[in-house]
């Protein structure tokens, strides 16, 4: 445990069957979380291996705060993403941080690759490396339920992370699913866990710490006040971040049909008010967050013609929504809820997903490919086909579904199509609110639109010169560097101040780190960078699609030379790193 | 009038663990999950609610008619106090509970035990807990069952 002077790390090797625990005071000055997951990955990384080397690393970290403080509810994961072929960062909330912490775990350091397939179970006092082949070709909600029930430790104080079918069969954008309805996204890695035919970790969080001497107690309990009483969390409760659906929609930022468009005539029946009238079941949160934002909705399916229903329940968000609607002109909150619950069974990235439907949707309609390709005919609006196109895309039944799921711009190779191919880095997120998102995400490390502010900057004012978008770019990247290296919930930025981290990190016994904050975290944003670049990363060669150039808001016609202008900024400032 | 703990709401429950975390820091002062004299867990995966296991405050205390040196007394209006002290951890305090609701302390021995003193309510943002009267002596054993409290969602 950080403030006990040391940072736990177990390194578990799967082709052996054995962890090995290591106390290291020296990686402390990593801060924790996203700075830590990158100096492992220095460490333990294979740069220049592919990503799925049986040696590749699954870094998972938490930070010096969690456990200790509300809202520190998050881990990162660093790996090299089978994707992009670059080392990424992805981060998940639920009750996997605190069960680390209180399994006295730090840091995991995965590799090796199981001979078949096998199932982790760790804890302060547990290692074993289970069965797993029964559970192999499940999906995530079942492999589950079979977990849970072989296991009764650790009811209510555990995390279960696993695959669905899309990281078995190695596709690129398949996601590890943490407790039910947060994920680590994104850039594949599920594939990686597949690739080490690891199908799900169960991580007990049983063990206790005493406190923290001095003024712990007080500075809690503030903290613990302002986030409840200050009312400035409040929007993430009430409407969650579906809120953004009909802002960015008036904004003309709401990318739509693959971006042909950026507004969305169906956008009010995929609202977040719509769900939340009619879908909305209830909001739960992830451990130590009072807040609550995972909104919960209902799925209710006819599967008999008489009164016969079943009824699942399935989280949504802005990205999902954004990505199973208007990015695939499905305008029914209804059938967006299936769709968004059909990719979380197979274990497929929502968004990923969502994207490259979207181009393949195109691609169609402009005789790219034929059905011959996509077996079913993918046509805007169409939620049925879309259904068993994700389906296909899982279980990458044949030559088209098995390069859609290498990403869409490794299709577009094939079939033509790059023009408008919506990727930035890989396939995009859901804000077409201009150039400074569009560069931001094209460098960043995961889902990205979180590694900078890009989004916001775009709209709160037009940014009048390069040089006063690069330099928000790169304070709020520290700045949000710091965060994900305590590990915070970006949500809670606003009230983890730099002020009151410097309180909580002296409160939890760590004076050091809280004076030499700002100084030390420049330094690793610094160094981030350079494991990124050590896995091939080169920041000047990195373009944005021409469908991105063609983009129209509210405020007319992105600035192509603005894009192009912030591009190469951002690249230099980066490459000089 | 005496106070004790009642989930009141756990329909609200957001499953955050704000009550346990804060019992086990401020009262029982332990980072952990565990030591907290109130547990909230899903009632099978986190589709299906949460549900709070927490110490019902009888009246007679079982594990106080159990504890042999006295460490554990019989509090007004239900449930217990305890003194570590006079405890030689012989664990018939756990065992006696019909609700499961003491854990002994792997390490320590100690058992871990709700002293209805209300800090978790202090902690919950939904609204789930609460600190009602204690059943009086004449009419035992109605205490929350009365209709649910007027709560506000804070
Ligand atoms: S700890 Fe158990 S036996 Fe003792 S008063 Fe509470 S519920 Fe009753
Ligand atoms: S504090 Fe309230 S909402 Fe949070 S877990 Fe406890 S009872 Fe549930």
């Amino acid at each position: 445990m950080f403030s006990q002077g040391y940072v736990r790390v177990m390194e578990i090797d799967l082709h052996e069957g054995r962890c090995r625990i290591h106390k290291r005071e020296d990686l402390l000055e990593n801060i924790g979380g996203s700075g830590l997951a990158a100096a492992l990955y220095g460490e333990y990384g294979q740069p220049g291996e592919d990503a799925f080397a049986p040696e590749q690393p699954l870094i998972i970290a938490i930070g010096p705060l969690t456990g200790l403080f509300p809202l520190m509810s998050k881990a990162v994961l660093g790996f090299k993403s089978p994707y992009s072929g670059h080392y990424a960062e992805t981060h998940a909330g639920g009750r996997l941080a605190l069960a680390m912490r209180y399994a006295n775990l730090d840091a995991l350091v995965i590799k090796g690759e199981a001979s078949h397939p096998v199932c982790l179970l760790l804890g302060e006092r547990e290692f074993a490396v289970r069965e797993g082949r029964h559970l192999w070709g499940m999906d995530t909600t079942m492999t589950a339920r079979i977990i849970r029930s072989s296991e009764e430790r650790g009811r209510g104080r555990r995390s279960i992370l696993r695959i669905g079918p899309a990281g078995e069969n190695l596709v690129k954008y398949a996601c590890i699913n943490v407790d039910t309805f947060r994920h680590f996204g994104r850039l594949g890695a599920g594939a990686v866990m597949g690739k080490k035919k690891l199908k799900a970790i169960t991580i007990l969080g049983e063990g206790s710490f005493s406190l923290p001497h001095g003024d712990y107690k007080k500075v809690y309990k503030k903290i613990y006040r302002k986030i409840t009483t200050s009312g400035a969390m409040k929007k993430y409760h009430d409407l969650g971040t579906p809120v953004n659906i009909l802002i960015l929609n008036g904004l003309k930022a709401l990318p739509t049909r693959n971006l042909s468009s950026t507004s969305f005539t169906g956008a009010d029946s995929i609202s977040g008010e719509y769900f939340a009238e009619k879908l909305l079941l209830r909001q739960i949160a992830c451990s130590s967050c009072p807040v609550g934002c995972i909104h919960i909705g209902l799925l209710r399916e006819k599967f008999a013609p008489e009164h016969e229903y079943y009824y699942r329940q399935v989280s949504y968000d802005h990205e999902p929504i954004f990505a199973m609607g208007s990015m695939l002109g499905v305008s029914l909150g209804e059938k967006v809820i299936s769709l968004i619950d059909e990719a979380e069974k197979h274990g497929l990235d929502v968004i990923s997903a969502g994207v490259a439907l979207a181009w393949a949707t195109e691609a169609y309609q402009k005789g790219l490919i034929g059905e011959k390709e996509t077996l079913v005919p993918l046509a805007f609006g169409e939620a049925g086909s879309y259904r068993q196109a994700l389906a296909c895309l899982s279980g990458r039944v044949n030559d088209f579904y098995r390069l859609l799921g290498e990403g869409t711009l490794a299709a577009a190779a094939r079939y033509g199509g790059s023009e408008f191919a919506c990727t930035l880095g890989q396939e995009m997120a859901g804000y077409a609110t201009g150039p400074a998102f569009f560069v931001s995400q094209a460098m960043g490390f995961r889902c990205s639109h979180l590694d900078t502010a890009g989004y916001q900057l775009d709209q709160e004012f037009d940014p009048c010169s390069v040089e006063r978008a690069l330099s928000y770019l790169l304070k709020e990247e520290k700045q949000r560097f710091i965060l994900t290296s305590m590990v915070a919930c970006l949500f809670a930025r606003n009230i983890y101040t730099t002020e009151m981290l410097s309180e909580a990190l002296e409160a939890a016994g760590l004076p050091h780190l809280a004076l030499e904050l700002e100084t030390r975290a420049a330094a690793l944003v610094k160094r981030r960078w350079q494991v990124k670049k050590s896995t091939g990363f080169d920041p000047l060669k990195v373009t944005i699609p021409p469908r991105f150039y063609q983009v129209e808001t509210i405020r007319g016609k992105v600035n192509g030379e603005f894009i192009d202008a912030l591009l190469k900024a951002y690249a230099g400032a980066i490459a000089a790193l | 009038m005496p106070k004790i703990l009642r989930a009141i709401a756990m329909e609200r429950c957001i499953g955050c663990y704000s009550c346990m975390l804060g019992c086990a820091r401020l009262v029982h002062n332990s980072l952990s999950l565990i030591r907290s004299g109130i547990h909230v867990r899903s009632l099978g995966g986190l589709t299906a609610g949460f549900e709070a296991r927490y110490c019902l405050a009888c009246r007679p205390a079982f594990c106080a008619l159990a504890c042999p040196t006295g460490a554990f007394v019989q509090r007004e209006g239900g449930g217990v106090c305890y003194r570590e002290r006079l405890c030689i951890r012989c664990g018939h305090c756990a065992r006696a509970c019909p609700v499961n609701v003491i854990l002994v302390d792997e390490e320590t021995g100690f058992p871990v035990v709700c002293l209805q003193c209300g800090s978790c309510v202090n902690f919950c943002p939904h609204g789930c807990l609460a600190m009602v009267d204690a059943p009086s002596k004449e009419q035992p054993g109605t205490a929350g069952t009365a209709g649910e409290p007027d709560i506000k969602q804070r």
